[in-house]
């Protein structure tokens, strides 16, 4: 799908499975990087879901970053050993980690 | 055939438009300036709630709830109407002496639909509400509907009536024929009817001014927030005692938070502007009386235009200087419930100039000057 | 000092209430820090909220970190270091939700979240610089990951280095989708084949106005390599008409005129249109149609002004004109605020900006020619099956029964069927779900009144409006 045309140099999770990733490139470019395509499942019907737009507008690509939900992926930079998850539906009530 | 106008394409104009289309000899057409609930109608926050009525209201309102349980038979379709219940949470012991008296008062009037709770029943009730809450009164049989699917819905039964609806007219002027009809100018050529309702919202107090009736009324644009879908957790809508909330967890999962915030309106333009920081009152009470909200996503947030007057009342009746012309307006923010009700009373005071509904305290006429 | 210094002071580092900017700009593409330095110049105090990490806005994306290679990113290293020595507030990071038009005499606000918290500043003129988004090109599938625009693959590719490998595909029309052909070769990447889905009599249509595109003959000149240097790397380009997508819980196969191809990733691209996203949230704020690019845009002075006091707007979000036309009228809008402010003369501010006008004609001048060769394509289309709002999952189906119902405008249409109402608010489904609405209709796409934005038009969260009304 994609291949990486520069460096790694840090890791993260995601569903507890250590990714390589790039310092300050979007969670979004990493995941992509890394094979992952459906980085969702919608409230609506549950069907997964990828990014479409990298840009902020589509909100297709969120997951849950380091316990807080409904993170638009292409939007939050990487930072080493970030913890990333599929935001599965609706945002639920366990309480976002700080 | 006799010749009725309605003016004004919201749920008011369109349900009174339904019922009087449907009163045998009336042939009915109705115009809107833009189009088919443009403004409050359209975008309020669909509460089918008799708790809390003024005082004058309750009698309408419990007509009204009736027909709410009956609407699919009035329209044909359920219009989103769930009666999931109304909860006016007391944050205080003050609060709750102040339900106390205020059911004590509507019990007394003979009504039995509102009903004190303690703590446990509303916990029970609102599984997620902040622990400080000590109680609540209770409309068990209210509900909410789905503003937009209840417009067309009564637009769609109103055609079927034989209604003629117009969109994108905007009336210019009304007058008195020789033949003792109505006139009503447009920017599109005049319609001449004998009976006609200005059911214009916001914009009625005008259309009353160009019959040459003042009616004093001002312009309400309540705010409202919508939230991304969350898990059900909330059935009821609930309000508060001593602070402005309503609170409604819609059946797609999404959290309608209202409660009578103000944002500014420019009536000429027919535009409203939300101000945020008054909005943030709304998000502050809803997270405080909600705790698990605070995290929530606003997706959206608006205003509806509606009409005022300085009772929060509204204005029934036939007008004083133009006779065959029927006020119905100013609903202020809590005439979405009436509808059903308000229009069937307006089309028999415009069929047969009586109507046994419940309106008479409505009449302009209160805040006519001693002369 | 930044205007900022004066401000976030104190220790949680939040935006004391009565703030107050001369110029803030949104966006700092090739428009913005156009904007913003030429303000900045003028003696202005200007606040610059920006949603990325760095500068550079779309086409000069990841400008400063890359290296140069032509003259176009030349060009955007140029304007970056001289955006970051201006003296302008600059905030990256910072997503704006809010704008509350002036009232009679006072100034406007403006609320936006950074770092997690709200904030708002008053301003005494708005200049948006949103840019363009890429117009959906909805197919059967489409929702599938494995599915993505063209323009997030080129971000992907100027931000992270990720190249397109395997079964890839790029699907639809327009520039850009042969511009990034041509990146994504250069830096080593394979592509499967391109499916051009224009619609036949492009040339045709385009040919009258070949005269006025010549005035800038390089757009033309460049076009023609991107796709001469696709072809001569061996990339297939199979003209077509119907296009769908296929696979079990991601992208396995596209379907071209009834003939499947395995595919790991398929790029649609059909266009850009003006992001619009905070205008048409703004009460007042009149729009104009396009007719022959089918999309809204606002309506302006010479020189930026919207209908309403205080907003302007320059760049793509005004109409498509591309980077360097955006760099001129950025410009133009803040001699404007400039003047407004009383910081120049009208005469002033006519003669610097009678030079930068020429400029931008000259940029602008193949517009028509672009336009007329790569109309939409049309959503008529668009099967009943096919997801047009991709966050409520509404079909095009759908939106046609409630035209049929009698909800004539996007407005009722939203309300009715939820299209447009998720938390995208209508930016990437807005322009197919206007379309459908129009032809199902049978009118034209300006008869259809333009789908409302409301604000927030980012999401917040309920405890960071909270918060604007004093600690919770």
């Amino acid at each position: 799908m994609f291949r990486r045309t520069e460096p790694t140099d840090c890791t993260i999770t995601w569903e507890g499975r250590t990714l390589p990733a790039r310092t300050g490139e979007s969670l979004a470019a990493a995941l992509l990087a890394a094979g992952i395509t459906a980085f969702r499942e919608t409230p609506v019907s549950g069907s997964p879901r990828g990014p479409l737009c990298l840009m902020g507008a589509c909100f297709d690509c969120l997951v849950e970053v380091e316990g807080a939900q409904n993170m638009q992926a292409c939007l939050v930079p990487v930072s080493p050993g970030l913890r990333v998850a599929m935001q599965r539906g609706a945002r639920d009530f366990v309480e976002d980690a700080a | 055939m006799r010749q009725a106008l309605v003016i004004g394409g919201g749920l008011h104009g369109l349900s009174t438009a339904l019922h009087l289309a449907r009163t045998p000899g009336w042939q009915v057409t109705l115009l809107e300036r833009r189009h088919v609930g443009r403004h409050s109608s359209g975008v309020n926050a669909g509460g089918v709630r008799r708790l809390g009525r003024a005082l004058p209201e309750i009698a309408l309102s419990v007509v009204a709830a009736e027909m709410w349980h009956g609407i699919q038979a009035l329209v044909g379709d359920d219009c989103g109407f769930r009666a999931t219940g109304q909860v006016k949470v007391a944050e205080s012991a003050a609060d709750m002496a102040r339900n106390e008296a205020r059911v004590a008062e509507v019990r007394a009037l003979g009504w039995r639909h509102e009903e004190v709770v303690d703590q446990a029943e509303v916990r029970r009730l609102l599984p997620a509400v902040s622990p400080h809450v000590v109680g609540a009164i209770v409309t068990r049989d209210d509900g909410s509907a789905d503003p937009m699917r209840t417009v067309m819905a009564f637009r769609a039964a109103a055609e079927r009536a034989g209604v003629t609806i117009r969109e994108g007219i905007a009336v210019t002027g009304l007058a008195r024929t020789a033949e003792g009809t109505i006139r009503v100018q447009t920017d599109q050529g005049d319609f001449e009817a004998e009976r006609v309702a200005n059911c214009a919202g916001a914009w009625a107090p005008d259309l009353a001014a160009l019959a040459g009736e003042t009616i004093p009324c001002g312009t309400k644009a309540s705010m409202m927030i919508v939230t991304e879908r969350l898990p059900a957790f909330v059935d009821p809508t609930v309000g508060a005692t001593a602070r402005a909330l309503s609170f409604k967890q819609t059946a797609s999962g999404t959290v309608v938070i209202g409660g009578g915030h103000q944002g500014r309106s420019d009536k000429a333009a027919e535009t409203s502007t939300v101000l945020f920081g008054s909005l943030a009152h709304a998000a502050r009470i809803a997270a405080e009386i909600f705790p698990c909200v605070a995290q929530a996503r606003i997706v959206r947030s608006w205003t509806g235009t509606e009409a005022r007057p300085p009772d929060d009342m509204p204005v029934i009746g036939e007008s004083r200087t133009l006779p065959g012309l029927f006020h119905s307006f100013g609903f202020a923010g809590h005439g979405f419930q009436l509808s059903p009700a308000a229009g069937a009373a307006v089309a028999e005071l415009m069929a047969r100039g009586a109507t046994n509904l419940p309106v008479a305290a409505f009449s302009q006429d209160r805040f006519a000057v001693p002369a | 000092m930044s205007v900022a210094d004066e401000w976030t002071a104190g220790p949680t580092g939040s935006a004391p209430a009565a703030a107050q900017v001369d110029v803030l700009v949104l966006g700092a593409g090739p428009a913005g820090m156009a904007a913003a330095n030429e303000a900045r110049a003028h003696g202005m105090s200007v606040l610059l909220l920006d949603e990325n990490a760095a500068p550079g806005g779309q086409v000069h994306r990841a400008v400063e970190s890359r290296t140069p290679k032509d003259e176009q990113d030349r060009d955007g290293a140029k304007l970056a270091a001289a955006f970051r020595a201006s003296g302008t507030d600059y905030r990256p990071g910072a997503t704006l939700w809010a704008v509350e038009p002036a009232t009679e005499g006072g100034g406007g606000k403006v609320f936006w979240s950074e770092g997690g918290a709200a904030r708002s500043v008053a301003t005494q003129r708005l200049i948006l610089c949103a840019g363009a988004t890429e117009r959906p090109l909805p197919i059967p599938g489409w929702t599938l990951p494995g599915v993505m625009s063209v323009g997030a693959a080129q971000i992907a590719l100027k931000t992270a280095g990720l190249v397109p490998e395997g079964q890839v595909w790029l699907a639809g029309q327009g520039p850009l989708l042969w511009l990034y052909a041509v990146q994504a070769l250069e830096r080593g990447g394979r592509l499967a084949g391109i499916i051009d889905l224009s619609p036949p009599g492009g040339l045709r249509r385009a040919l009258p106005h070949l005269g006025r595109a010549l005035k800038a003959p390089e757009y033309l000149w460049r076009g023609l390599q991107w796709q001469r240097r696709v072809r001569r790397a061996g990339v297939a380009v199979t003209v077509a008409r119907a296009l769908r997508a296929e696979g079990e819980g991601r992208l396995a196969r596209i379907v071209v005129d009834g003939v499947a191809h395995p595919a790991d990733l398929l790029l649609l691209h059909d266009g850009v249109v003006p992001n619009t996203q905070v205008t048409r949230a703004i009460p007042g704020c009149v729009h104009g149609w396009d007719p022959v690019q089918a999309c809204w845009r606002p309506g302006l002075d010479l020189w930026g002004n919207t209908a309403v006091a205080g907003v302007m707007v320059a760049g793509d979000s005004a109409g498509i004109g591309g980077a360097r036309a955006a760099v001129h009228a950025g410009r133009i809008a803040a001699l404007e605020a400039a003047r407004a402010l009383g910081r120049i003369t009208t005469d002033e501010r006519d003669a610097r900006a009678g030079p930068l006008r020429l400029l931008r004609d000259r940029q602008l001048a193949p517009r028509l020619f672009l336009d007329a060769m790569f109309p939409p394509l049309p959503p008529a289309a668009i099967a009943d099956e096919v997801v047009l709002c991709r966050c409520e999952e509404v079909t095009a189906g759908r939106v046609r029964q409630a035209v049929a119902l009698g909800c004539l405008g996007a407005n009722q249409t939203k309300a009715f069927t939820r299209a447009g109402m998720g938390p995208c608010q209508g930016r990437i489904c807005g322009p197919a779900v206007h379309g459908v609405i129009a032809a199902a209709r049978g009118v034209a796409g300006g008869e259809v009144d333009p789908f409302r934005t409301r604000f927030p038009t980012k999401p917040l969260t309920l405890g960071e409006l909270a918060a604007l009304a004093g600690p919770l």
